[in-house]
């Protein structure tokens, strides 16, 4: 966990994205924020707040339900020079975009030899609990990991949220920018300047000789949880936050894997051709008659997420399983270990303040 | 079979200066028989990109580039060569392109189908129909924000209008009062499939008009009447007025993809095509040009297509490296 620095103060993740905005659009008068309500009261649970005040209807306003359209018009703006961001409040409705994000975005600089460019920011917001449900609560963020020409970051906390926004917005290539309803209210200490988080670096959050666990997104979170109960069994985990998908550093994973024998995946997402798959089978293609890795992922139920809290639950890893699964794999053989349920329940009482 | 309407009456426009005629011929010239020329090297194999020719189709194009600034941005379609080089980009880059070379347009990874040039303002086309339509809407968007007296012209086919993105971008477009210009070419058939059997009535400019955007159709092909229609709507739009239609009715005379004939097939009559043959706009432009001037045009075009198809003969292929090269911008 760091320590605040200069001009850090505790800053909540939402407001780690509006000040992100702010400060780019002051910069920079070619970016603006556009999405369907983001100049409504609610203001995407206010991670556009005020942005309206400060910068004009011209440069933040609300759309049709046109995200098909919505996303072309933001791609030509981009090939015009303009810099959008384009909010979803939930991922699941960039699969209505997926013709302009898949066809044009991520293949015009290729297709067209560099004659464009496509500086397109698309925000989007995973959801999870108070019954959030089948189309509310998707991590879709494999499937743009496997089309060359996009970026994909997933920051876990308010710190890398405002650095790789800014990263983001100044990056002259489409990045698909994931972030979790449940990391909003989480907060760490931000620099009040601009900075910037650059991708394909990861972060190793905890030192730990016994296994490596990789969390993506919400479960980096949930895998600094179980980092704390398998302390208590003694066994001591290298959780690491990848923070942007693509690029990937797959060298500081790798390296962590092979140090430690034993890698552990955990994604906010299904684990079928999903990133846990993708990590996984990078690191093992990097083993060459050296000593195997042992591998694991974890992720969404292969299911469909249901409302009821009773399944929701079951649908979800959270720190007791993932404590659990390390736990098998660091002791193959031993006793079925269960985390303490007090201490398990406490987990989530736990503050972790980024950047870890 | 789809009703075609046809507006038999010539437009003798006494206005027109003449070499405003001998332009619009040259470029309507140039098209046609570059086309033609693409046709003839086709079944060499020497092309490798799949090509959708719109020998037929030339006035579209043509009428309505005439009237634009060259700092105006058209986005064509995959069938695009029209529109291309109605708007001034290289013959060389195009046949190149279609080569597969390094030298083409977008240095041999486009083809035809996804023709640019950022030079002369041409976007970038897509395979997939009604893509750009938006996309053009968007450079609209950013010539209103920085209060540029540009404007954007988007072509599409009356496929097209059935894709959700057509009346999605229609909607954004007149409800921000953008600088765009949408033009229908309507051929009447989606690949094989005639409109008659695509859509539940023909009244295209209507279903526009409840967007608030002023339509023209324009029956014929006429490309005086085209263009002077295109120059009304520009006015317009650099008035700031928003978003106008023009519906331009015409007739692919070849395949859908491919350098033949298709009448064979049995999904539409060569009779259709009488029509569009006899008011064929090569033909009744040039006819409206002294005829040494009109050799002296055909003589610079044949140069011009022979210096163009020598140049992607003899240009290179890219290397093997290029292949990672552009999937990032800057990479």
């Amino acid at each position: 966990m760091s320590l605040p620095g200069n001009n850090q103060r505790l800053l909540t993740y939402v407001d780690a994205v509006r000040e992100a905005l702010a400060q780019e659009m002051k910069r920079d008068s070619r970016v603006f924020v556009f999405g369907l309500d983001v100049d409504d009261h609610k203001a995407i649970q206010g991670s556009t707040r005020g942005l309206i005040d400060e910068f004009g209807p011209e440069r933040v306003f609300g759309t049709p339900l046109s995200e098909d359209a919505m996303t072309g018009v933001a791609i030509g703006a981009a090939m015009a020079g303009m810099r959008p961001v384009h909010v979803h409040i939930r991922m699941d409705f960039l699969l209505l975009c997926m013709n302009q994000l898949v066809n044009i975005a991520a293949k015009s600089s290729y297709m067209y030899d560099g004659q464009v460019k496509v500086p397109l920011v698309v925000r989007s917001m995973i959801g999870k609990s108070w019954g959030q449900g089948a189309q509310h609560s998707q991590g879709l963020h494999a499937m743009f990991m496997h089309v060359p020409g996009l970026k994909v970051v997933a920051p876990s906390n308010a710190f890398d949220a405002k650095g790789c926004l800014i990263h983001a917005i100044r990056d002259d290539n489409p990045v698909i920018f994931v972030e979790h309803r449940l990391l909003y209210f989480t907060d760490a200490y931000v620099p009040e300047e601009s900075f910037e988080v650059p991708f394909g670096k990861a972060r190793i959050c905890t030192p730990g000789d016994d296994i490596t666990i990789v969390g993506i997104s919400n479960m980096l979170v949930e895998s600094l949880r179980a980092h704390e109960l398998l302390a208590e069994a003694g066994i001591h985990a290298e959780v690491i936050d990848p923070i942007s998908l693509v690029p990937l550093d797959i060298e500081t994973i790798a390296r962590s894997a092979h140090r430690t024998g034993r890698l552990l995946v955990v994604d906010n997402a299904w684990t079928s051709c999903g990133a846990s798959a993708e990590i996984v089978a990078r690191v093992v293609e990097r083993v060459r008659n050296g000593k195997p890795i042992q591998v694991q992922r974890m992720g969404y139920a292969p299911t469909t997420c249901p409302t009821t809290p009773v399944l929701e639950r079951e649908f979800y890893p959270d720190p007791a399983k993932i404590a659990q699964t390390a736990y098998a794999m660091v002791r193959p053989g031993a006793p079925a270990w269960q985390p303490d349920a007090e201490a398990a329940e406490l987990a989530y009482q736990k503050k972790f303040r980024g950047p870890f | 079979m789809p009703h075609i309407a046809m507006n038999q009456s010539n437009t003798k426009n006494g206005q027109i200066a003449p070499s405003d005629l001998e332009r619009i011929y040259r470029s309507l010239r140039l098209i046609r028989r570059a086309e033609e020329e693409i046709a003839r090297i086709y079944p060499s194999d020497k092309i490798k990109s799949p090509v959708h020719l719109s020998i037929g189709q030339e006035s579209v194009a043509v009428g309505i580039c005439d009237v634009l600034e060259p700092d105006d941005v058209v986005s064509p379609t995959y069938r695009g060569h029209a529109a291309y080089l109605a708007k001034g980009a290289p013959l060389r880059g195009l046949f190149a392109e279609l080569y597969g070379k390094a030298t083409g347009v977008a240095g041999g990874k486009g083809g035809s189908m996804h023709l640019i040039d950022m030079r002369h303002n041409v976007a970038g086309a897509s395979a997939v129909v009604g893509t750009t339509i938006p996309i053009a809407v968007g450079f609209a968007l950013a010539f209103k924000r920085t209060r540029s007296h540009r404007i954007a012209v988007a072509f599409f086919g009356d496929g097209a209008t059935e894709e959700g993105v057509f009346t999605e971008s229609l909607n954004f477009a007149a409800l921000h009062k953008l600088p765009i210009l949408f033009v229908c070419e309507n051929n009447y058939y989606a690949i094989h499939t005639p409109i008659t059997r695509r859509w539940a009535t023909q009244r295209l400019c209507e279903r526009v008009e409840t967007y608030g955007i002023p339509t023209r159709c324009i029956e014929d092909g006429d490309v005086l009447k085209l263009r002077e229609e295109a120059a009304a709507a520009v006015a317009r739009l650099r008035r700031g007025e928003g978003p106008s239609f023009i519906e331009c009715r015409t007739y692919r005379w070849l395949e859908h993809v491919g350098p033949n004939e298709d009448f064979d097939a049995g999904y539409r009559e060569q009779q259709e095509r009488e029509p569009w043959l006899q008011s064929d706009q090569l033909i009744s432009i040039g006819a409206l040009i002294a005829s040494d001037r009109r050799s002296a045009i055909d003589q610079e075009v044949e140069h011009d297509i022979e210096d163009a198809i020598a140049f992607a003969e003899t240009s290179p292929f890219p290397e093997p490296s290029a292949l990672y090269i552009n999937v990032f911008a800057g990479q």
